[in-house]
């Protein structure tokens, strides 16, 4: 037999009410012992209070080429953005 | 250093005119400081090199486990033993940490593994030494760790993305591991004339591989300019082990400990020491597996693959197991 | 409640069941500390070395306890550093040899499910020292068995030599697991005036815990039922002296200096 474990992404809550944050991968049998192992590699110094994890091969990326076309376009909207707009001073925080 | 006189398959460094537009906006990416992601275009020879130097930095960490370990069960102190622990399971992190940022390469551990297990991979010359006292793990923290981290501090900055993020996990860690190894030389340093006479050893025998460590100087080496160009190095052997030396002459002075180079002197229009050159005929020979150790390093840790088959087989097989079963139930249930 | 807290009596026996404590952890994390740098998956290594970390970290807190109680100056380091084996308290199963890979995990587990439930019964403790340590360590020992549980499970249900390996881990650690649940004096004086459980009463729950995860690990409970004893009065296995011999080294051989 002798496969390789399969590869894992991990992501961590580093504290309550953050958004979960990619760490690194390791590898496990499954995705409760991913759990188990990713409490034990990547929390060892306090670093989380919730694990995801998923396998690597089950991540869907945009393509690297495709940068150009997906995000070069929002540059352009600089409405979006709130400095875009003067507010007279006397008007005050807004 | 963990990884040392690393090879490309580069002949010459090519200037940006010399080359294809592919290869050349990649480079134009890196003199930018960008970083370079998984799965993104690459040369063949950047990708190759960076298995070569973070399976080597891996196989340093994990080989790097066993000097130290075989202190764990000898710690004179509760706390020294939990400390000592707690540091040598950080270095399977960053074996761990490192095997996977070659992993998003096109490699996978177990292949690493296997060139470890066979020979053809390499480890840091360092851990080819014997630790023959309870100063060897201050001196090995002190020393060995400090000259991983004169490296690993840049590396943070590298060209390629995973590499460098592993990188800053494991630097931020490893704050901890240089002070332990000088607690232990101070408490030594400052014990009986035993204990003081253990720490003076230490020193000697570990001041020469440490300095080894940085690997030959490579100033002419394309090798390294070529790393260099790819930002997957940043500064040369020489220039990290003068930075090396400076640094530490004055640690050891304040231990009162004398380091063991009779060519050691302040040189003060350089602002910088001058300093004996180590015996490379030595660091050879330990790299091409003549060292000491060689022999029991490679075969504890083929020992523990090969020993420890069974269990990742088991596990394997109740994980397809159980998926067979909840597969099996989910029919079942339509 | 017999006597009072702070009588002569009641903090020998605390000093004693301290030591108890203590030694199980110390030698226990000194076992798993020995696979560091040598285990069959690089995330087992790190899983079992923060096991080993937990339990040198509650030794420091049972040892501390006992030198507090038997008040004669010394420190936890010179109770693991400098007592022989006829000193150690610890039950003769933590004292084993690690064996393969699975025989270190069943040996975790066995413990691990008579560990828990002996601190939980201390969290209720007469002795408010010891119901501290025992809630802090209550933690660290649930993540303890449920990792071990689940390992021993996957084993026994993986492949045929896993399953095998497993099966003989069981075998030979299963006459040391009969000590945990005997008492002696000190154990029935405990009991009596509170500060721990009777040993027998945490019977039921280890057995309850064993039975299910061996079936589901599709292993036999053996059907011998003898029991090795002798750890807790002193009388151990050849194996502790060999560990005492390596542990104490330096603080033997340089004897008075400072670490």
């Amino acid at each position: 037999m002798s496969s390789e474990w399969p590869l894992w992404e991990v992501f961590i809550r580093g504290q309550h009410g953050l958004n979960h944050r990619h760490v690194g991968s390791l590898h496990a049998p499954d995705a409760e012992m991913a759990i188990l192992n990713a409490r034990d590699v990547y929390t060892r110094r306090n670093e989380g209070v919730s694990i995801w994890v998923v396998r690597s091969a089950d991540i869907v990326a945009s393509a690297p080429s495709d940068k150009g076309p997906l995000f070069d376009p929002a540059n352009a909207k600089v409405y979006r953005h709130p400095t875009f707009f003067d507010v007279p001073d006397e008007v005050g925080h807004m | 250093m963990y990884a040392q006189m690393v090879k490309t398959d580069t002949k010459r460094v090519r200037s940006l005119d010399e080359m294809e537009p592919q290869e050349r906006a990649f480079q134009e990416r890196i003199d930018a400081g960008q970083k370079i992601e998984p799965k993104e275009w690459m040369p063949e020879d950047y990708r190759k090199t960076l298995i070569r130097q973070i399976s080597q930095h891996a196989h340093s960490e994990i080989v790097g486990q066993l000097p130290e370990g075989n202190w764990i069960s000898r710690a004179p102190t509760l706390e020294r033993k939990a400390i000592l622990l707690a540091k040598v399971q950080d270095e399977a992190g960053h074996g761990l940490y490192l095997y996977c940022a070659a992993e998003t390469l096109g490699i996978s551990r177990d292949q690493m593994y296997e060139q470890l297990h066979s020979g053809k991979a390499k480890y840091s010359s360092i851990f080819n030494y014997p630790t023959l006292s309870w100063a060897d793990i201050g001196a090995i923290g002190w020393l060995v760790d400090g000259a991983a981290i004169m490296n690993q501090v840049p590396l943070q900055r590298c060209s390629y993305g995973p590499y460098a993020r592993a990188m800053v996990r494991i630097c931020k860690e490893e704050s901890f591991h240089q002070r332990q190894g000088f607690d232990i030389m101070t408490v030594l340093a400052k014990g009986t004339p035993e204990q003081k006479a253990m720490a003076q050893d230490a020193l000697d025998r570990w001041w020469w591989p440490s300095l080894m460590m940085f690997g030959p100087s490579d100033d002419a080496s394309v090798h390294s300019a070529q790393s260099m160009a790819w930002k997957i190095k940043q500064n040369s052997n020489d220039e990290l082990r003068q930075k090396f030396v400076d640094q530490t002459v004055p640690q050891a002075k304040y231990l009162g400990l004398t380091v063991p180079d009779p060519a050691l002197k302040w040189n003060e229009e350089k602002g910088g020491h001058d300093f004996g050159e180590p015996d490379w005929n030595e660091f050879f020979a330990v790299i091409a597996g003549e060292g000491p150790c060689n022999r029991e390093r490679l075969e504890a840790r083929r020992k523990a693959w090969n020993d420890g088959a069974w269990f990742r087989d088991g596990l394997t097989a109740h994980a397809e197991k159980q998926a067979a079963r909840r597969q099996a139930s989910r029919i079942a249930a339509e | 409640m017999g006597a009072p807290a702070s009588s002569p009596a009641v903090s020998a026996a605390v000093a004693e069941f301290a030591l108890r404590m203590g030694d199980n952890c110390l030698i226990l994390g000194h076992r798993n500390s020995e696979w560091c740098g040598h285990s069959p998956a690089l995330e087992e290594d790190i899983a079992l070395a923060n096991t080993a970390l937990d339990l040198i970290g509650q030794t420091q807190l049972w040892l501390g306890l006992a030198c507090e109680a038997e008040g004669k100056g010394r420190t936890p380091d010179n109770l693991a550093f400098l007592r022989d084996v006829s000193g150690y308290r610890n039950l003769l199963l933590v004292e084993q040899p690690n064996g393969d890979f699975g025989r270190t995990l069943m040996r975790q587990y066995l413990f691990d499910a008579w560990h828990l439930p002996l601190l939980k019964a201390l969290m209720g403790s007469a002795d408010r020292r010891i119901a501290e340590i025992a809630e802090k360590a209550s933690k660290e020992v649930a993540y303890h068995l449920e990792r071990s549980a689940d390992l021993v499970v996957r084993l026994g249900d993986g492949t045929a030599e896993s399953h095998a390996r497993m099966q003989a881990a069981l075998d030979f650690l299963w006459p040391y697991t009969g000590e945990m649940f005997l008492a002696d004096a000190l154990d029935e004086e405990l009991a009596a005036t509170g500060l721990a459980p009777e040993p027998a009463s945490l019977k039921p729950a280890w057995q309850e815990h064993v039975g299910r995860t061996l079936a589901d690990a599709t292993l036999k409970v053996p059907e011998k039922s003898f029991a090795q004893k002798g750890g807790r009065r002193g009388v151990h296995s050849e194996h502790l002296g060999y560990i005492l011999a390596e542990m104490q080294f330096l603080q033997r051989a340089y004897p008075g200096a400072s670490w």
